[in-house]
């Protein structure tokens, strides 16, 4: 797969992939990172919102 | 039966539909059918965005490779709805940030109504993250009365 990174695109299997999640009562992160010889080249999040605690504010003053 | 004193949960549909206009201050002329421009820009950790916000504003903003100033479009494909005495709203795709490199930490977006002065609507914090030559997603939650983005009960 073809991953683009600070050095333009590359294969990945030329690179070491790292990746996380952190999961809260709000949010679930996850990233995707590559790393080249010790350098982080790319590296993407996804935060999926399960609960907007705005919202929450919303409501009580209004309702 | 009896009567109840209540707010009609039709009108918190209406509120977000922008249907009435009590004192002609400030209310935007809209035309029927046609919705609002409405966006999302990042904010870095040292930003001070909240309750308080009222109008999109660059400072704080992100800025790096591949990020343009004033964010991205917020597609809000399906009309607010209710369920229960709740009224409700949530973006109908995910909010994402393409081949971006953005070093300095981000916690928050603000989505606000490019079509009406840059007026906020809302500030979404979550946990500090970087970028580098990749994409930022922001996935809505389920748009139903009790986890939608926008709630009025």
């Amino acid at each position: 797969m073809i991953v683009t990174t600070t050095k333009g695109e590359m294969d990945d299997s030329l690179l070491d992939k790292r990746e996380g999640s952190d999961e809260t009562d709000s949010e679930t992160i996850s990233f995707t990172e590559y790393w080249l010889n010790g350098e982080m080249v790319h590296r993407s999040v996804h935060v999926t919102l399960k609960r907007n605690v705005f919202s929450e504010g919303i409501t009580q003053m209004i309702g | 039966m009896a009567n109840t004193q209540a707010m009609c949960t039709s009108f918190k549909v209406d509120l977000l539909n922008a249907v009435h206009a009590f004192n002609g201050t400030g209310v935007p002329a809209h035309t029927a059918s046609t919705a609002d421009t409405f966006k999302a820009a990042l904010y870095t950790t040292s930003g001070s965005l909240g309750a308080s916000t009222t109008a999109y504003s660059s400072t704080n903003e992100v800025s790096g490779t591949g990020y343009t100033a004033g964010g991205v479009t917020v597609t809000f494909g399906t009309a607010p709805a209710s369920s229960g005495t709740t009224a409700y709203l949530t973006p109908s795709a995910s909010i994402s940030f393409s081949n971006v490199t953005l070093s300095t930490a981000f916690d928050a977006v603000l989505i606000y109504n490019s079509t009406q002065s840059n007026k906020a609507v809302s500030v979404h914090t979550f946990g500090s993250q970087t970028v580098t030559a990749g994409t930022f997603t922001l996935t809505m939650p389920t748009n139903d009365s009790s986890t939608g983005l926008i709630r009025l009960a």
